[in-house]
């Protein structure tokens, strides 16, 4: 038996370069031993990409793009599809669960400066795969088609219209009509289902080739590679199989204990997973009081809603939105800092990525509410902590008094 | 440090009528009573529901062979509930009356109730079916303080009696005030609404107490796979230093 196996790897090896490939991304793949918790969430966010791609294979072959039958075919899979329940509230919470993962993935990137120098494109695919998730969750949000669906891709699209001069034409190139309509529904539903996934699958890739070529950072923010073994081994590196298969495997089963409670005892999170209003279906001629788009794309809602709008349009916010969306993607530049890791940076770089967080969860809060006076100027106040972040960064990360890194990684 | 204090009990404090404004607007809900493993609470919801709502309100979702979930029969289904000839216990609730009719009646079409409870919730469910008051300068002659201007006249009046809103002297939203009795008592009628809130909630989901069973299955296996997983992770990285 084992003789035959043998066998036929060697067959496939000769012509698909299968056990080099393991060697170089899995067995033989170094990676510093010293990851801590903030380390999960990469191999997270890749059990939730297959978690949603599976549970929607499922979906799709029973839900119907169509204004007409939309809703109720949701409320059909909820009711008449075996586990239709279970895959619809999969695939919700893993949307919202992405979103957490991702946020915290990039958080630890931010905190060890993993976008540092040779990894600033990494950094940067990495940021292009959160461009397309917020897409990706966009077209979907739309498919139940309740009130919520629609008028949150009424409010997201028309922020395109104020362009100046392409602003209106635009628009109507997304909706594919004049208002959010079923044709609106059907692309949405194929970029939701075929293109922003495919696009997504291979960014991820690119993610993983980019990682293993430049070696993952850790959270002293020190090379490993600088110190090698007589085999040219980083001393300080551990094959990602068996170590980091085995410890991810804790993660996941971690993130699953928690993913399940959400999933089986409260898959709506009290109207922030699945908002109430969207159990009403989509009407055009109805719009609701209060139109606020999912949690996670509240921080950025908040911001757009902060700045005053000039001449009667409200380009100037979505401006501010999208530079708020992506800022990160210059961050490799921004930091002029001499170390990586905050456990070796000042106490003004440790200020400033404090109030970074304070202001990014302070706005997605407010993002949420109604918009009243009072709130639209916390909105300002952390908005202008937001930019702070990125726009002082060349200043306060130079100045800082950083602590000597460590020559070996700290272990234990 | 006295001036950083200084502006955040001054930010508190400008922030406070904020607060109030947002959560004041709501009406005041009374909390709905809901049991959903109280199976015969759940029937009753169903038949009050079926003879009470169904005539205008559409439950397009709900197959009525899933009331076997809570409990009921073929044959119950078909004789409790009066089910007409040409309604199968394998179709969806319709409504009697078409929605064409039912606009030109009440001015709007009923919305389907499938899932009202997750869009309305139960408490507000409860709340509103209990607030239907006499109110002549509406087209219908009832009007209710949980929704009001409300197009549908209250049609379990001949069960509750009818409630007059005695207005207050200045502020103050009004107290409903009993003053033509119905043939249930006001409690027995509360009880009535909660059977019927309790329908709403079930139907909302029926799969919901399924969901809740299995989970604890689940959330037992993985947190004995966790302790599995943790425990070869120790020893796959005890040679690690």
């Amino acid at each position: 038996m084992m003789n035959l196996l043998t066998k036929l790897v060697g067959w496939i090896d000769e012509r698909f370069p299968l056990v080099s490939m393991w060697k170089e991304h899995v067995s033989e793949y170094y990676a510093p031993k010293n990851f801590n918790f903030w380390y999960f969430f990469g191999s997270l966010a890749m059990l939730l990409l297959v978690i949603q791609i599976v549970s929607g294979i499922f979906l799709t072959m029973n839900y119907k793009p169509d204004a007409l039958f939309a809703f109720n075919s949701v409320e059909y899979i909820m009711r008449d599809v075996q586990w239709g329940w279970l895959l619809r509230y999969i695939h919700s919470t893993g949307a919202s669960m992405f979103f957490v993962v991702i946020y915290l993935h990039m958080f630890r990137g931010i905190m060890y400066g993993s976008y540092r120098k040779p990894r600033e494109l990494l950094w940067i695919i990495g940021m292009i795969i959160y461009l397309a998730l917020m897409g990706e969750a966009f077209m979907g949000y739309l498919l139940p088609w309740g009130q919520m669906s629609f008028w949150g891709a009424q409010v997201i699209v028309n922020l395109f219209s104020s362009v100046p001069f392409i602003g209106h034409d635009l628009a109507i190139l997304i909706r594919g009509d004049f208002v959010v309509s079923d044709i609106t529904l059907n692309r949405f539903f194929a970029l939701h289902v075929v293109a922003i996934p495919l696009i997504l699958v291979l960014i991820v890739i690119a993610h993983l080739v980019a990682l293993h070529e430049v070696g993952s950072n850790n959270p002293d923010g020190i090379e490993i590679k600088k110190h090698k073994d007589a085999n040219g081994k980083p001393l300080d590196g551990i094959p990602f199989h068996p170590y980091y298969t085995v410890k991810d495997g804790v993660g996941v089963m971690g993130f699953l204990i928690v993913f399940c409670a959400i999933v089986f005892f409260a898959p709506d999170m009290g109207g922030y997973f699945l908002e109430y209003n969207n159990f009403v279906p989509a009407n055009p001629m109805k719009t609701p009081e209060h139109i606020a788009p999912v949690w996670y794309f509240t921080p950025y809602y908040a911001i757009l809603r902060a700045v005053p709008p000039l001449f009667g349009s409200q380009f100037p916010g979505v401006v501010a939105m999208g530079i708020a969306t992506v800022a990160f993607f210059f961050l490799p530049w921004l930091d002029r800092g001499k170390v990586k890791s905050i456990r070796y940076r000042g106490p003004l770089y440790k200020a400033f990525l404090a109030s970074f967080v304070v202001s990014f969860v302070g706005l997605g809060w407010l993002g949420l509410m109604p918009s009243t006076p009072t709130y639209t100027v916390f909105s300002q106040i952390l908005a202008v902590v937001y930019f702070a972040f990125f726009l002082l960064m060349p200043w306060y990360t130079k100045i800082d008094k950083c602590k000597p890194e460590p020559d070996r990684v700290t272990f234990k | 440090m006295k001036i950083i204090k200084k502006l955040c009990a001054v930010a508190l404090l400008v922030a406070m009528p904020a607060v109030a404004i947002a959560s004041g607007a709501a009406v005041h809900l009374d909390a709905a009573p809901v049991n959903l493993q109280d199976t015969a609470s759940l029937q009753r919801g169903a038949k009050l529901f079926t003879s009470r709502c169904l005539a205008c309100h559409s439950a397009v979702s709900m197959r009525y062979n899933r009331l076997g979930d809570i409990g009921m029969s073929e044959e119950q289904i078909k004789v409790d509930l009066q089910l007409p000839e040409d309604v199968k216990v394998g179709s969806t609730m319709l409504a009697t009356m078409d929605a064409n009719s039912a606009k030109l009646a009440f001015g709007v079409t009923p919305p389907d109730l499938s899932v009202i409870s997750r869009s309305r919730s139960a408490d507000w469910l409860y709340s509103y079916l209990r607030g239907f008051h006499i109110d002549s300068t509406r087209p219908s002659g009832w009007n209710n303080t949980v929704f009001p201007g409300v197009a549908m006249p209250h049609v379990m009046a001949d069960l509750q009696g009818e409630q007059e809103l005695e207005s207050h002297e200045g502020h103050g939203a009004g107290k409903l005030v009993l003053k033509t009795p119905g043939s249930l008592t006001p409690v027995a009628y509360d009880a009535a609404v909660a059977d019927l809130t309790n329908f709403l909630v079930f139907m909302g989901e029926p799969a919901k107490m399924v969901r809740y069973q299995l989970g604890w299955i689940v959330l037992g296996f993985l947190s004995l796979m966790f302790l599995l997983v943790y425990a070869l992770k120790k020893e796959i990285w005890k040679d690690i230093h």
